[in-house]
């Protein structure tokens, strides 16, 4: 096993094995955390399909965990309050059904407008479509608009009980595992060689007779579905929901979690995302100003560490935690 | 349809289109020549209001605080060009949006540390608080006008700058060849630190400007920027010229699309579902303008020659 795969290994048995101990020795806040940085890795997840094997950098993102958080907090507001019975439930296979299926085709529509332009014009044009979402969503009065919108009643599904936050938690590491394995077996696939290789030089792919716009949409949409149930999950785990969730500083700081881990690596988002959640935690706790701290931690991250810290890892020893 | 309204709103519509190109013009120079994604630039925009704002306390006149508070912009910017900015030249456009991004975390929250988290008014000296009358029942804050002529102003200089001096050609050769103007025995890094000065200052002055109207505070940077960029991208990267007609257009969308877009929705659809829609559909006007413009022209409306 190389560095990598202990890492990987390590990673997923502590995010396995310490939750339940949190709930046993009665941290639960820290099982509130774990699940947070679970959820979070999901998304993060998803976007490393674009950004670390397909050169897609969204910033974005944020719009498909709003979209879906709500598409699981508006069927049970109208299952609560009345109106819309074609969608009023608290089923969890119907929402999270819901929000796959808005999100990815939010993520076709948009996809085919977005993958003409390259480079920063496709990063500004996935922000621009994010923004569409968050003034549609800031103006929609009916779901609390600015205030934002609370879950009463999670999502309901056989043998599992979402408001047992340890069945929360499981549920969220359940598909993190999942989507990890789904990421990886993309990326080994035909399919995912002929996306990286449209990363390193997309006019070789051309030549070769791919149609490399089809790859990149494809991607492009399984990656926005999966960020959406990533944000159904999120719903659920805050039972608030509001437009702030999709700002663009949210999509950047997805983006940060990918590259502070290590772009187009599995397990690289999960320690992005890990580190970002707990950094965040760790600061705000000491002082109401602690994004001065963290903004010069994310300022040499990208100045130092190159590659991510998993680059830093599988290179020597693990530095710079602190 | 009101036209008085239209003809007051049309003029707020090209106030804050020459708002924007301020702030867009230092950011697609930047852009076009140190070929530098800068995300934090709406923070420095910031930073010139509140600097603004506390010398205007100081000096008790907001035309000498502004004059001061403008150098004070230029010598930020440089600073930051110099330490943060430069090591980033070599990289990839992500990385200068994340390293900015870390910016923005660092620039917001000294100002929090420095002026607290309430906003702070800007108080006008009387001449500019008052209102012209331009025709019969038209009339207009005087320090509005104040805004269009520093705007139309500046969109000349600047104009005049890059097109007809030497730094301008210098300016524009760096543009389309940096390795060449280098080799030719030109500082490129003393030219590209003056031209990140003079965005910056650009920046700062559209924060001091707005700053009596709509008061200096942490936020406003963050609300500016994603604007800014929508202008520079709807215009072409690095073109002073499509920054300008996209800030116009912008600038005039977003505030007529506020004030008449629920008008034009009940000539065709029913009263009820116009004033439930058009407050979505005009605060999306201007991203939905970007995304139509870059499905048709995806490197916006005067793209880059070279590169």
């Amino acid at each position: 096993m190389n560095r990598k795969q202990t890492v990987t290994l390590a990673v997923m048995v502590a995010l396995a094995v310490m939750p339940p101990l949190f709930v046993w020795t009665g941290n639960a806040f820290y099982l509130d955390l774990a699940t947070r940085l679970v959820i979070l890795a999901i998304a993060a997840v998803s976007l490393n399909l674009l950004l670390g094997y397909g050169g897609m950098a969204s910033f974005g993102h944020a719009a498909f965990i709003g979209i879906g958080a709500y598409a699981v907090g508006i069927p049970a507001y109208h299952n609560t309050y009345g109106e819309f019975e074609l969608i009023a439930s608290y089923n969890g296979f119907f929402q999270v059904f819901l929000a796959v299926a808005i999100t990815a085709l939010f993520a076709l529509i948009t996809g085919v407008i977005c993958l003409r332009t390259k480079g920063v014009y496709f990063i500004m044009i996935t922000m621009a479509f994010a923004q569409m979402v968050f003034y549609l969503f800031v103006s929609l009065d009916v779901y609390g608009g600015d205030d934002g919108l609370v879950i009463d009643t999670r999502s309901e599904f056989p043998l599992i009980n979402l408001d047992n936050p340890l069945h929360l938690y499981f549920l969220s590491f359940a598909s993190l595992t999942a989507v990890m394995l789904i990421v990886r077996t993309i990326t080994r696939s035909q399919f995912g060689k002929v996306l990286q290789g449209a990363m390193g030089n997309e006019e070789r792919m051309i030549a070769l007779g791919y149609n490399t716009f089809a790859y990149k949409l494809t991607a492009y949409v399984i990656s926005g579905a999966m960020c959406g149930y990533a944000g159904a999950l999120l719903g659920n785990f805050t039972t608030f929901i509001s437009p702030e969730m999709m700002g663009w500083t949210r999509s950047g700081e997805l983006m940060f979690m990918v590259i502070l881990g290590g772009a187009g690596s599995t397990i690289g988002p999960i320690v992005g995302s890990g580190l970002f959640v707990l950094v965040e935690e760790l600061f705000s706790s000491y002082t109401i100003y602690w994004h001065l701290p963290f903004g010069i931690m994310l300022i040499l991250v990208v100045l130092l560490f190159r590659g991510g810290l998993l680059g830093l890892i599988s290179g020597n020893s693990k530095s710079g935690g602190h | 349809m009101d036209f008085t309204l239209l003809f007051i709103q049309t003029i707020n519509g090209l106030q804050l289109g020459l708002l924007l190109f301020l702030v867009a013009s230092g950011l697609t120079l930047v852009f076009g020549i140190l070929d530098f994604v800068n995300l934090a630039h709406g923070s420095i925009y910031m930073f010139g209001a509140f600097i603004c704002a506390s010398l205007t306390f100081f000096l008790g006149n907001f035309l000498w605080a502004v004059l001061i508070a403008l150098p004070i912009v230029a010598i930020i910017g440089y600073l930051i060009e110099r330490t943060i900015v430069q090591s980033l030249y070599a990289r990839n456009h992500l990385d200068h949006v994340l390293g900015t991004f870390g910016l923005i975390l660092v620039l917001d929250t000294l100002a929090h540390l420095i002026w607290g988290p309430a906003g702070i008014a800007v108080p006008l000296p009387q001449w500019l608080n008052g209102r012209v009358e331009i025709f019969e029942g038209v009339v207009i804050p005087t320090f509005r006008l104040l805004i269009i002529a520093t705007g139309s102003g500046v969109a000349l200089g600047l104009l005049w700058l890059v097109n007809y001096t030497r730094l301008g050609m210098l300016i524009r050769a760096g543009a389309s060849n940096r390795t060449m103007v280098s080799a030719l025995g030109i500082d490129i890094q003393l030219l590209f630190g003056l031209v990140f000065a003079l965005g910056a200052t650009l920046a700062g002055l559209a924060g001091m400007l707005i700053a009596p109207i709509t008061e200096a505070s942490i936020g406003m940077g963050g609300e500016i920027i994603i604007t800014a960029f929508v202008v520079i991208i709807i215009g072409g990267i690095g073109s002073i010229k499509g920054a300008f007609i996209a800030a116009i257009i912008v600038g005039l969308i977003d505030t007529l699309g506020r004030s008449f877009l629920d008008t034009l929705f009940k000539l065709v659809m029913s009263i009820e579902a116009a004033e439930s829609s058009a407050p979505a559909i005009s605060a999306m006007l201007i991203y939905i303008l970007m995304a139509a413009i870059l499905a048709f022209k995806p490197q916006g409306l005067f793209p880059p020659k070279v590169r």
